[in-house]
């Protein structure tokens, strides 16, 4: 590993807990619904993650914990009971159920588990129940997908049949991409998870080769291993570079030759260059600061320095788990500035301090640096587009050159900001 | 347990968040882990703010629980005072904190500064944000006039004749998050400037703890929002004898009830009744003959306390509609609804369950719903015309342009808002009557370039073209048929227009997904 410089910091955050992954979850399997048992902050909390508004009765929701459930005057167990029999009577075409830990129920310890185990016993053959935390107290943001889809390996059959599995929610069409990608490889056993169907699990063993789409998907890692999966190191498929070198791990596990894959994905790296170019243009020599939100920071720091020569001053991470991470970290630049955890206030001192050209951050901060002429580029949109993969490298890039291009459009510099 | 799928209000934290961001030189230390900062993004992206809310998080940790977060909140207390060196210091805890019991409060008070420290405890499970934001103020408040309230005589409201000055009010109640707080604020300062009425604090928007020291220096408390300031202001009577307005002025008549009421206790003569009328264009435009159709109208209302009581009676008074629905999700007003309802020979519908109010929207069938972003939604899918008339707050409900609710702007403004979606409606009607004419035939058309012929004619000019295009029409493979079908719905015409531009242009004779992806890069 190269000369990376760690720092911990600890001190009042800024970012979502686990319950917001929730939003994208949701999304990925239509057939599950997520039922976050907590308070109504985590309610509020979620539908204001989500875009503020819903357009339908959306597939997740939350048994608001009353004063008569925490005095002990009310069974708890019973009252959760009545509102998931209320719920899958609206919703028959429910086929999993999550039940989701919040920072209150861990708080008063209600034991999800049991809960889930008594309700799969009363809807066998219909619903499947389970149950992670996605509580503030144990999770940050994108940890609350790592709770989800470890609680789903339990319920994966195991196989010998030798297969390439994806791991980490990405869009659909990247994943029908990616899949292409690998069969023109050579790779044509390629399944994903989480599945498009809850239902539709991956069955594993130890002939499933797993690649991470997702840097933050640790817990499932683990248990991953314990089935005796092969994990497979590598870069996350952001960028071009991430992706080949994803992408060529894949290939070395099923032995094929790196030749083969520089073949296939040549064309497509040409023209994903290309398609950078004129973002590539705005970003280059620009000073970039990441606050920590989603894990994706180390891999966007890659991406933006190898292949948009942005400047690194920091890179803020919730949580570093550096053997998911070598990889990257193996690719950063000398004497990159990497800082786990957050003092929000005093890492936005550092960030006047150094004046960067461009701050990810979470939609708490943005405009409030923007007021202050700094340039932004709310992350929380890392999480919603598609960005993986060669294809979508010169998306990617625009995500982060868009702010700076607008800048450059508009004519009026000193606003009069709505402090 | 509750099932709650939305939720028109917060958590009350939230509604003491309202208040201290609302607020200059005062700062909110939020006993919370780290999720909870999900609510700074109501303030910076909702309402725009160019600010962060001055609220400190404390971030407690699962690993924290064991040990000690008592010394968290202190450590984060003393930072956070030397920081950002507020006048006042609010100090509370969000549901799970309230659970610990670290008592926050008390530890603050413990610590030995010397600027005043209210203590909030606001019961999460049991109620929401606008009691939250009620509560916080009523107590900041107290807190900052508790010993003037010793010593103070009481406060005549018709004091100022003796004092030999304009006749001085504070505004209660506007906050951030609040509907159109901001404009409304303007309407009835300027409304009361006009009467030779002085503004002495408006609060909390933009006071500080200063200026709330400053309120007993007003000889009459105008009571803006019954939510936010009601409490507030009969502490403030209980203690300083200070009398308050209870009329909201939204609407022509209650407009002009509210100046007449805050003439009433100032005794100040009203010189220019006759103008008041005519300030706003809504009763013109009401009695104008186009406003014949809105007769009768049936309408739905449904939102906080003081819109939904302020609409019904403008829908009912000055509109000439029907109301066939009212309702709240403010339990603290739902008495006064009801009593709102029952005149009007209805029940009130009282819930915070959206989709009951959407089933009571199904069930009256009006014409028209007034209601909040959510009711707005719902209306839609039943393809009923809705206006927006109060919170919760979206992004749509904080316009750049002078859009108050009180005073004669805000029924301007009410006019516009509410019966323009209505004549949409009606355009949406007449579409509908005409749509079997020749015109319509390929849906609503353009005045551009389409040709008035019959449709048989029409008929046979559509053939014609398709065998023109045929000859050099480039031939989509199911993979490049597939790829398109993954691209939005609402660029996916541009993306096939562009990939058989690109295709023309390079002489191919297929579009695969991998010519799609090439002309994506092209063009980008």
């Amino acid at each position: 590993m190269n000369k990376v410089e760690f720092y911990k910091e600890t001190g009042p955050r800024e970012v979502f807990c686990g319950l917001t992954s929730i939003v994208w979850l949701h999304r990925r399997m239509p057939d599950a619904f997520f039922l976050v048992v907590g308070s109504r902050t985590c309610a509020h909390l979620i539908q204001s993650a989500a875009g503020v508004m819903i357009f339908a009765e959306p597939r997740f929701g939350t048994a608001i914990l009353e004063e008569k459930d925490l005095a002990g005057l009310a069974d708890a167990h019973e009252e959760l009971d009545k509102v998931v029999n209320d719920l899958i009577a609206r919703r028959p075409e429910i086929k999993t159920l999550f039940l989701v830990g919040s920072c209150p129920s861990e708080v008063i310890k209600l034991d999800l588990a049991t809960v889930a185990e008594k309700l799969n016993k009363r809807f066998l053959g219909r619903v499947q129940f389970l149950n992670y935390s996605g509580s503030g107290i144990e999770t940050t943001f994108t940890q609350g997908e790592d709770g989800a889809l470890k609680a789903l390996i339990p319920l994966m059959e195991s196989t010998d049949e030798e297969k390439l599995l994806i791991v980490g929610t990405i869009a659909n069409n990247v994943e029908d991409r990616f899949k292409k990608i690998f069969k023109n490889i050579g790779i044509n056993n390629v399944e994903s998870f989480p599945p498009r169907q809850s239902t539709d699990l991956p069955k594993i063993g130890t002939n499933t080769k797993v690649l991470f789409t997702q840097p933050y998907l640790s817990d499932t890692l683990r248990d991953l291993q314990h089935r005796g999966c092969e994990i497979l190191y590598a870069p996350f498929p952001l960028g071009i570079e991430g992706s080949t070198k994803w992408l060529l791990a894949a290939a070395e596990a099923f032995k094929i030759p790196d030749l083969k894959v520089h073949e296939v994905i040549a064309p497509l790296a040409n023209r994903a260059r290309q398609a950078m170019e004129s973002h590539k243009k705005i970003l280059k020599g620009k000073n970039l600061f990441l606050l920590p939100e989603s894990q994706l920071e180390i891999s966007l720091a890659r991406f933006l320095h190898n292949e948009c020569e942005m400047n690194l001053i920091e890179v803020g991470t919730p949580y570093l788990n550096k053997e998911l991470m070598e990889e990257e970290l193996k690719l950063l630049p000398e004497n990159t500035k990497i800082v786990e955890g957050q003092h929000v206030e005093n890492q936005l001192d550092r960030v006047r301090k150094s004046q960067p050209d461009l701050v990810v951050c979470g939609m708490g901060l943005a405009n409030p640096l923007e007021a202050e002429g700094i340039h932004t580029k709310w992350s929380i949109e890392m999480v919603f587009s598609p960005i993986h993969g060669i294809d979508q490298a010169a998306d990617l890039a625009g995500l982060f050159s868009r702010p700076l291009k607008r800048n450059q459009i508009l004519t009026t510099k000193t606003l009069a900001t709505h402090k | 347990m509750e099932l709650t799928l939305w939720t028109y209000e917060g958590p009350p934290h939230v509604g003491a968040m309202r208040i201290a961001s609302s607020m200059k030189d005062l700062h909110y230390i939020l006993h919370a882990p780290q999720g909870d900062t999900y609510a700074d993004l109501l303030f910076t992206m909702i309402e725009r703010r160019g600010k962060r809310p001055p609220v400190t998080y404390t971030t407690f940790q699962a690993r924290d629980l064991g040990g000690d977060t008592a010394e968290l909140v202190k450590r984060n207390i003393s930072e956070s005072v030397e920081r950002f060196k507020p006048k006042a210091l609010l100090v509370g805890e969000s549901c799970t904190a309230e659970l610990i019991q670290d008592q926050p409060g008390a530890l603050a008070k413990g610590m030995g500064f010397d600027i005043p420290i209210v203590n909030l405890e606001l019961p999460a499970y049991s109620k929401k944000e606008n009691w939250g934001a009620s509560e916080t103020f009523y107590q900041l408040i107290r807190t900052l006039l508790k010993e003037a309230a010793n010593e103070k005589s009481k406060i005549n409201p018709q004091r100022w004749k003796e004092l030999g000055r304009r006749p001085k009010v504070n505004l209660l109640g506007p906050t951030l998050l609040g509907f159109r707080c901001r404009d409304d604020v303007i309407e009835i300062q300027r409304i009361l400037s006009e009467q030779g009425i002085d503004t002495n604090v408006v609060s909390p928007l933009n006071s500080s703890p200063d200026d709330i020291k400053r309120l007993i220096d007003a000889d009459l408390n105008i009571c803006l929002y019954l939510e936010i300031a009601e409490a507030s202001c009969e502490w403030l009577k209980r203690n300083f004898g200070m009398e308050y307005t209870t009329t909201i002025p939204i609407g022509i008549e209650n407009t002009i009830n509210f100046i007449n009421e805050v003439h009433n206790k100032l005794d100040l003569p009203l010189t220019n009744k006759e103008e008041l009328e005519n300030k706003s264009k809504l009763p013109w435009y009401s009695k104008s003959v186009d406003s014949n159709y809105l007769t009768g109208k049936r309408v739905f209302i449904f939102g906080d306390g003081t819109h939904a009581i302020a609409a019904a009676k403008i829908a009912k008074e000055e509109l000439g509609f029907e109301v066939v629905g009212l309702g709240t999700y403010s339990r603290e007003m739902a008495r006064k609804v009801r009593g709102i309802a029952k005149d009007l020979g209805l029940e009130a519908l009282i819930t915070n369950n959206y989709l009951e109010v959407e089933d009571a929207i199904k069930k009256t069938s009006p014409e028209l719903v007034l209601g909040t972003q959510m009711e707005r939604h719902s209306a839609k899918r039943l393809g009923i015309p809705c206006a927006v008339i109060s919170t919760p707050m979206h992004v749509q409900d904080v316009p750049a342009r002078y859009s108050p609710q009180m005073g004669w702007e805000g029924a301007n403004v009410i006019f516009d808002d509410w019966v323009h979606p209505l004549m949409m409606g009606l355009e949406e009607h007449l579409i509908d009557m005409f749509k079997h004419d020749f015109e319509f035939v390929d849906g609503h058309q353009s005045h551009l370039g389409h040709t008035a012929v019959n449709s048989q004619n029409h008929e046979d000019k559509h053939k014609t073209e398709n065998i023109e295009t045929g000859v050099n029409e480039i031939i989509w493979t199911d993979s490049g048929k597939a790829e398109l079908t993954k691209v939005p719905f609402f660029v996916r015409g541009k993306v096939k227009t562009n990939t058989e531009k690109y295709a023309l242009s390079k002489g191919l004779a297929e579009i695969s997904d991998e010519t799609l992806y090439d002309a994506k890069a092209f063009f980008s």
